[in-house]
This record gives structure tokens, sequence and C-alpha cells, in this order.
């Protein structure tokens, strides 16, 4: 029944026939949409093979603690069980991380934060693997703790990786400090004692998490030459695999992986989570061994956003120009340094906002701690900051009896504005035009709930349904945020992509085949890459091939970076294919038209060889007959360097993109509640690929904001670093009720050095959606609101 | 403990059940219908959302054997569903019409090597052989396609459980109000696409749908 299932998917998608539709610029449509909206699409915890076992992980219930023992014996007894893993059972390398191998496969002598692995087992249903973890006796004794700045930097403090050799550990000024990033620029005292208004205050960032939906899960399959496959959900396959690899004991040719479906990842993909864990257990059993965690598990499974402690201070003269910022921003990085070092870079570098200031006086540091790690998140370092310096904007603008917006458009970056590290922006920049835009879009009409006279609409109301007020007391208010990510991966990083492009004949019509390693997470890479592919090469069918290791890196989908990156390569593949196909049209049939020999005036269109004129010379499949070409090519942007570790200077990141935002909230200031009635959003894209898909970024990733700016964060208890709330119960995301209507304005100004001037979108609009939606309650009730997410209490002072 | 559950119309069996599996279990891993997902599986996500008897349920909330007997559609019975009500309901969808849209899409082969399937059956099985549809493509209920055409669907994990919830709204509510729809779906978490894109095709679906009566 599934086979069948499975021989009906593809006939869904071959009934597109070959009309070069969808080229960029269309709001093509998803190639998986038909497979997704059926149910057929095989997310990786879909997967299934015959034979296979469940693997279940034993997880840490302390946040430090010393592994006294460790007895197995009576997990390995229970019928169903077929293997049961602790550290000593590693048959190789013990340790993985993205940018230090500072985390354990499984825990050896002591765990370091809550929900740390421990052990593994098999076993033939998921419920046995769960009942034979909770056999496995473990001795702990618990440890003192580390878990902010104080109790990381204090005399005698706990070391959380002590004699770390790692690259960041000889400029770290203490060894639970994972890495330090100043940026230092101009005179701040001076500027100081210039300055008419000065600002200082305090910030907060909760943890937030990027909950995705699909939990992590895959199947590993042990191969008969002694290596394994893996089908996985993940971000980035290759350095999947070459994390994977060592710790496996296996040549990276043997480690294997295949993009299964990703339900969602925002980050939290990037770093291992059971990729090792399930590996280790087929090949100890010789079966397949299928992991898939619950909800409670995926929690602990992955990275999250770093809590941050944040401290600004502002100083403007009179007319409203911004003289100085100096800043401290202090991120949690919890037990393993995962991206914590790139997120410092970030932080550090776009601390100040899309502002000009001359003068800047910046730290970011990132802790060990026993808190749960940290690392990638949407927004990555650039969110933390984007909350504390458009609230000091605010608070800026009010000390001089200016309005928000326009001492923000005073103060705007644009392009030629130098950044505090010392880089050019080199492309639009339009700053001040985007909070433009969000201002002068109309305003959702007041008080829609007592509309017409007839009864209070308690669903338009903070509370809703549970008719908690009939707006006695609700009040509105309006906020403006903006702010600047980077795009793609900086600092120096060698970020390249590959794409391998097949076109042929089939059927008499010509068909072009894209192979990539993109992790297409949701994002919508697999229906831009089509598009690319049917511009450059005039051709209507595009297969998309499934992304696996057999092709060079794509690189991760994070950091905003895969329509730039891997849509890069694609097109600068086709431009290979293209310049082989002129040669053989040119060996061919080159003495029949003149064209042939000036390439630079030819193009493929509609399957054909045409002039610049429009004439046809020639079609791909007299060209091509029955060879095909198979090219594979990679793709890399300027390159970059790295931040100077004591000012902070250099040409560090590719591409910055920028969204602003307003937001419209009822408080119901009796109770605590919010409503956010509207929140609507600019952003420059450079150019939409797809618009479509675009728009639904935008608003992706401005809930996200939303979120964080209201209601998301991990509770880790103070006396133990304990996660308090990991299920759906307890950590909460926006609803369908949560979330407003949210006109997007998308501008298009090309950035000249970017594939099709485009710039990356996915990031940006989680920048300035939280502190839209913060200033807006700040407007509706006068409350400084220095910490996020803003809890009811926070507003009735109880 | 044996399980009979009609799912989708066709009676199936599954065996050696325990008691604490729940529908969404059976479903994925017995019945070979991974389509109902694994989000929470406490109830607070609304992915595995199924019909019970015609009433929308998450599926992870319902024991195995409370389905005993019962007639459950999931997202993969939701077309065939959708088409027997429209031949309830005189005219009421147009076959192909909301699929024009369908032009120029680009093949996607899913990650399924040899011997890797999403979600074979177990032990449970249908008790009788499916009918074969040799090259018949299955027209899509109105509600899926808006959800194609509109955008609504990015990493599509919360798709199933939204679709199962939104197709009941428009049979109940075939021209709802804004404030209809978010009631109705308020039980299923997205998170990639902020939900605007979903009332669009809910609203696409209705509209579309009322326009062929």
């Amino acid at each position: 029944m599934a086979a069948d299932r499975t021989a009906s998917a593809p006939a869904a998608l071959t009934q597109a026939t070959g009309a070069t539709r969808g080229t960029i610029g269309e709001s093509t449509l998803r190639p998986d949409g038909t497979l997704k909206v059926t149910g057929e699409f095989a997310y990786s915890s879909d997967l299934w093979h015959e034979d296979m076992l469940w693997g279940f992980t034993l997880r840490s219930p302390h946040a430090h603690a010393a592994i006294r023992s460790i007895d197995t014996a009576a997990a390995l007894a229970l019928p169903g069980v077929y293997a049961v893993m602790t550290h000593d059972d590693l048959p190789a390398e013990t340790h993985y991380g993205l940018e230090i191998r500072d985390q354990p496969v499984l825990a050896k002598d002591r765990v370091r934060y809550h929900g740390e692995p421990v052990a593994i087992v098999a076993a033939d249903h998921p419920e046995t693997a769960r009942r034979a973890a909770a056999r496995i006796a473990v001795e702990y004794e618990e440890l003192p703790l580390v878990v902010d700045e104080a109790t990381a930097t204090a005399p005698g403090a706990p070391l959380l990786h002590p004699g770390r050799r790692d690259h960041h550990a000889a400029h770290a000024p203490h060894p639970n400090i994972v890495h330090r990033q100043p940026v230092l620029r101009g005179d701040v005292a001076a500027a100081r004692a210039r300055a008419d208004v000065v600002v200082r205050r305090d910030y907060e960032v909760g943890m937030q998490d990027q909950a995705f939906l699909g939990p992590e899960s895959g199947l590993a399959v042990p191969a008969e030459d002694g290596g394994v496959d893996l089908y996985i959900a993940t971000q980035w396959l290759h350095v999947d695999r070459d994390q994977l690899a060592p710790v496996l004991g296996l040549p990276a040719d043997k480690v294997r992986l295949t993009l299964s479906g990703v339900g969602g990842a925002f980050g939290a993909r990037e770093d291992l989570s059971m990729q090792a864990h399930a590996c280790l257990l087929a090949l100890r059993t010789g079966k397949p061994v299928k992991i898939v965690y619950n909800r409670y598990e995926s929690f602990f499974g992955h990275v999250h956003r770093h809590p941050a402690k944040l401290t600004y201070e502002h100083g403007a003269s009179r007319d409203g120009t911004l003289l100085y910022v100096q800043c401290r921003i202090v991120l949690d990085g919890g037990a393993y340094a995962s991206s914590s070092p790139a997120v410092v870079g970030n932080a550090a570098s776009l601390s100040i906002g899309p502002y000009v200031v001359e003068n800047v006086d910046v730290e970011a540091i990132a802790l060990y701690s026993n808190n749960p790690p940290c690392g990638a998140m949407r927004g990555f370092g650039a969110v933390q900051a984007c909350f504390a310096y458009e609230a000091q904007m605010d608070a800026v603008a009010a000390e001089l009896g200016l309005d928000p917006v326009e001492f923000r458009q005073r103060n705007a970056m644009s392009q030629g504005a130098t950044m505090p590290t010392g880089q050019l922006v080199d492309s639009p920049a339009p700053v001040a035009e985007l909070l433009r835009r969000v201002k002068a879009l109309p305003m959702p009409p007041e008080r829609a709930w007592e509309a017409a006279g007839g009864p209070v609409d308690v669903r338009a109301l903070p509370g809703g349904l549970s008719n908690t007020t009939h707006g006695e007391a609700v009040v509105r208010g309006v906020g403006y945020a903006v702010g600047i990510k980077n795009v793609g991966f900086s600092e120096g990083f060698d970020d390249y992509s590959t794409a391998r492009i097949r076109l042929e004949v089939i059927g008499g019509e010509p068909v072009a085949l894209v192979h990539t390693a993109m992790a297409e997470v949701g994002q919508g890479g697999v229906t831009v890459h089509a598009q690319i592919a049917r511009t450059e090469l005039g051709v209507g069918r595009i297969t998309i091939h499934p992304a696996d290791t057999r092709v060079g890196s794509a690189g991760s989908t994070s950091a905003s970076r895969q329509t730039y990156m891997t849509g890069g390569a694609v097109r600068h593949t086709c431009e290979a294919v293209r310049e082989e196909v002129l040669r053989r049209g040119r060996e061919r049939f080159g003495a029949s038209h003149p064209a042939w020999a000036e390439p630079a005036r030819l193009r493929l269109a509609d399957g054909k060889v045409v002039t610049d004129g429009g004439e046809v010379i020639g079609d791909l499949a007299g060209i091509l007959g029955d060879e095909a070409i198979d090219l594979e090519r990679e793709f890399r942007h300027r390159p970059t360097e790295p931040f100077d570790l004591r000012t902070g200077q250099g040409f560090g990141h590719v591409q910055y993109s920028f969204c602003a935002h307003r937001a419209v909230v009822e408080v119901d200031t009796e109770l605590g509640l919010v409503k956010v009635v509207e929140l609507a959003a600019a952003q420059d894209v450079g150019k939409a690929i797809n618009p479509l898909s675009v728009v639904g970024q935008i608003q992706g990733g401005s809930t996200q904001g939303l979120g964080l700016a209201v209601m998301e964060e991990i509770v880790v208890s103070a006396d133990g670093a304990r996660v308090r709330n990991p299920s759906f119960t307890d950590y909460l995301i926006p609803t369908i009720l949560d979330t407003p209507a949210m006109p997007v304005e998308v501008l298009e100004l090309a950035d000249d050095n970017a594939p099709y001037g485009l710039r990356g979108v996915g990031e940006a609009p989680t920048l300035s959606s939280t502190p839209a939606v913060v200033a807006a309650i700040r407007a509706a009730t006068g409350l400084p609101l220095k910490r996020v997410p803003v809890r009811p209490e926070h507003l009735t002072g109880t | 403990m044996r399980v009979n559950i009609t799912v989708n119309g066709r009676p199936y069996e599954a065996d050696d059940v325990w008691e604490g599996e729940s529908l969404l279990y059976v479903l994925r891993e017995r019945m070979g219908l991974p389509g109902s997902k694994n989000a929470c599986e406490q109830g607070e996500c609304g992915s595995c959302t199924v019909r019970l008897d015609g009433v929308p349920v998450c599926a992870c909330l319902v024991a195995a054997g409370q389905a005993e007997g019962r007639e459950v559609v999931t997202v993969e019975g939701l077309a065939d569903h959708a088409r027997q009500r429209s031949t309830h309901t005189a005219g009421a969808v147009r076959p192909g019409g909301p699929g024009a849209g369908r032009t120029g899409e680009p093949e996607v082969r899913p990650a399924e090597p040899e011997a890797i399937h999403s979600g074979e059956p177990g032990t449970g099985h249908p008790v009788e052989p499916e009918p074969s549809r040799p090259g018949q493509v299955a027209p899509l209920a109105p509600v899926q396609q808006a959800f194609i055409d509109a955008g609504a669907v990015q990493c599509g994990f919360c798709t199933p459980g939204l679709l199962v919830a939104a197709d009941e709204l428009l049979e109940r509510t075939p021209d709802p109000s804004d404030a209809d729809i978010r009631e109705a779906l308020s039980g299923n978490l997205c998170r990639c696409t902020g939900y605007e894109k979903i009332l669009d095709a809910v609203r696409l679906a209705a509209a579309r749908t009322g326009k062929a009566v």
C-alpha cells in the first residue's frame, strides 16, 4: 500500500508540462506542495525500514553532576532490547561540535546541563526502549552550578571545560568565557562630554526556542561496506557528516547522508542531535535504527537562542544626532560552545543597529554555564542587540522630545555609511525609507470589537474567548523598530555552495536535473532553484534531485544565505552548462548562422538557442542529441575577513539586510493581557525571486519575533538550572489567535554584488518585530519594560 | 489487542496493539498512514488532527482502543472525503478547476531510496486490497489546493492537521468570517507561516467552493 502511494506521488507532479513558466520574479508554487497537502511527503519521523529498531536517549536529570557509576544490566535484560551504549562503548572520537569539539557524544564522568545524553538504547518498540532507559542506574553527585556571569567568573568558579585548548581560549578573558569581541571606534569619552542627553539602561532577553514542529528524527541504516547511510532532517548535510565520521571511526566516504523531509529548523538543526546516536546503535546492532524525539525531549535535544543581559548607553545632541553608543552584551552560551563565537561576532558588529554613530565602545561575550547549550536561532545574535538598541532609540527620542521614527530617520544609515567595524556599506541601505513605508500604511480601526453598536466581539479583545474583558481597561499603543542583519557566513569563513546540473533530452524534450546538498527546511529553496534553472537554461521541465552528500557541500541553510549561495551556485553552474551547449552547437551548426560565432549574443529560451535579436538559430534537442551535459561547480561570495580581536575592525560581513516594523497593540491594563492588533513590515529584499515565498518568510519571521516579545521563553530554575517548561503546554508559541494581520511592503533595491541583486530574507524580520511590539506596549502603558518576553505581571506590577 | 478501525472509508485491523498506544501511533506505525503528524503528542499542536466519526480530534490523545469500530478520516483521505461530500452537495466542487494553477512545476523526488519507505505498515493492514489507480491523478480537496496556491505551506509539518481542521470548518461553515477561521484553527500550531497565508488559503477555498455552487 505504501509502495502504491509513493508510486502515485511523482505522477501527480509530472503532469506539469513544458511551458517555461515559473522563472525568477514569479510566484511559482512549491514543487513539494502536493506531497505536503496529501500527507505523502516523507518527513524524517515518517521513515520506516523492515526490521528496524527504535532508539532512545537517557538524559541527565541534573544540570551539573559527577557521574560515579552507570549500570546497564537491567536495561539489557529487558526482552526486546538489542543494545545499550554508554561513553565506554564509543568506537573512536568522543566529542563533536560546530566550531569547538567540546560536546561529548555521551557524557563520561560529568554532566554539564539538564538533559545531557548519558546512554542510548535500541529496542524493537519505542516504549520498550523508553522502559529500558528507565532501568539504567546512574549514580550522580551534584556539583556547584555556574548560571550567570557572576558565578562563571567568581574566584574559584567551577570551570566548565578545564584545560580547554580551542583557538578562542588564548584570548578569552576567563576559561568560562567562550569568546569575547570588542568593537572600538572614535572617542566615546569626548563624545559623552559633548552630549546633551544621555540614556543608560539595562535590558534582558529570555531564552527563546526555535520550536520547529517536526521533531528531531532520522533513520540510520548500516551498509554492507561497513559504513552507514543516514536519512536525516538537518540544515547542513556535509557538516553533519564531518562531525559524524570521526565519532563513528569511519572515513567520510562511508558516512552517507540523505536529507529526509524537514519540519522546520530555524537554527535548531545546525548542531547534531540524534545523528551520532542513531548511527552508533545501527553499527552496533547491525540493524536500521530510527530515533524520533518526543516534544519533551526535543526541548533538550537542540540548542536555543542565547539569553542575554545588555547594558546600553546612548548619547545625543539636542538636535537629535546620535553622538556615541557604549554597550556590553553578555550572552549565556550554556554548557557547550556550539556556535557561540559566531553569535558573539554578530552581536558585537551589529550592536549599534542601522545607524550612523561615529563613537562606539562595544563588548560582547558568551559564557560557558550549566544552562542549556545555546547556539543558532533565526537572527543569530542580532535579535538580542536589536531589542536593546531600539528600546534605547525610543528612550533617547523621548528625552529629546522627538518623534521616535523621525529620530531614527535622522540617524539612519544609507548606502556609503561606515559600520562601527569600519566596513563600508556599499549597497542600498534604505533604513529611513523602510520606516517611512511602515509609518505610511493605514492604521487598523480603533476599538474594532465594539463596532456597529452591536454586542462587543470579545474574540478581538485581549484574552479573547476567555471573556476576560469587554474593553473597559483596554488601551492602544503603536511602536516602531528597524534592524540590521548580516547575510551569509562572516569573519573570513570559506562560505561556498555547490550545484550539479544535468541537461539532457528525454522524450524529445530538454530536461534539467538540479542536484545540490541544500537542506530544504521549508523555506522554499527547491522552488527558487527550479526558477533559476528554468530562467538560465530556458528549459520548462526541471527536476530537483534529493539533497545528499553525493554532491559537494551547499553549506548551511541558515544565515539567510541559501537563495544567495546555493541559488548562486545553480545559476553559476547553469552558465557553465549554457557555455557547453553553445560550444557543442557551434561545433555542429556553426556554419549555418553567423551568430554562432558570438556566444555573448546568444541565450537559451523555450528550449532554443536565440540571438539577442530574438532569432532562433538552434534547439537544445538537436544540439544535445542523446549526449547529456553534466557539470558541477562551486560558488563563493566575495571574501570577508575576521574582526580584529582588540578593536573589532574588519570587512566582516558579506551583505546586510534591513527590515522595519510597526506594531499596533491593545493592552488590558487590569489583567496584563496583550493583543497584537496588527504587525506591519517593510523589507528590502534586493530582488524577490519568488514574491509569494518572500512575503511568507517575512510574516513567519515577524511572528517568531512577536512570540519573543510576549510569550516565548524557556524557563530555567534559578536554583538548579533545570528546564521547567519543556512542552507545548508550557512553552508558548503564537497561535492563529495571537497573530494579527501582517501587511508587508517589499522593496527591491538591487545589491550589485549578489546574484540577481538579491538579499537574504529569512532573518531580518525576526529582529525588529520584537522591539516594535514592546514599544507599542510601552506606548500603551507608559511602563519601561526592559525585559522580554513581557509577561502579565510586568504589566500589572503584581 | 486487536483493533478494527475504518480509516478513510476502508476497514483496517491491527494486531498486538499495546493498551497504551495512541490512535496516532497505530495510524502512523501500524497502518502505514504517516500523514497525521507527531509534533507534540500531547494534544497541544493539532498536527495530528483527524476526524473521529466526523469530529476533529488530536489522534495523539485518543487511545487506539477508543477508536475500535469507528470511522477515521485522515489527511490521506481528505480528497476522497471532499469528493464524496461534493456529490451529496450538488456541484459544490469543480474537479480540475482549482488545479489549473499547477503548471510549470518542477518534479521533486521524495527522499526514499530502495527499501526506505514512508510509513510502511507494521502489523496493521487493510482488510481489503486497495483498488488500483494506474496513472490516475486524484484531484485534491479544494482546501488542499488552496493551501498550495496561497503559499500556506512552508515546511508543511502542521499542514495535514490544519487541512483536516479547515476542511471540517468549511463543511460546517461554508463562508466563514476571519474570526470563525481563527477560532477553528486555534488548536493548530504553525511555526513557519505566521498564519496569514493560512487565512488566505481558507478564504480562497471558501470562495472557490462557494463560486461553484
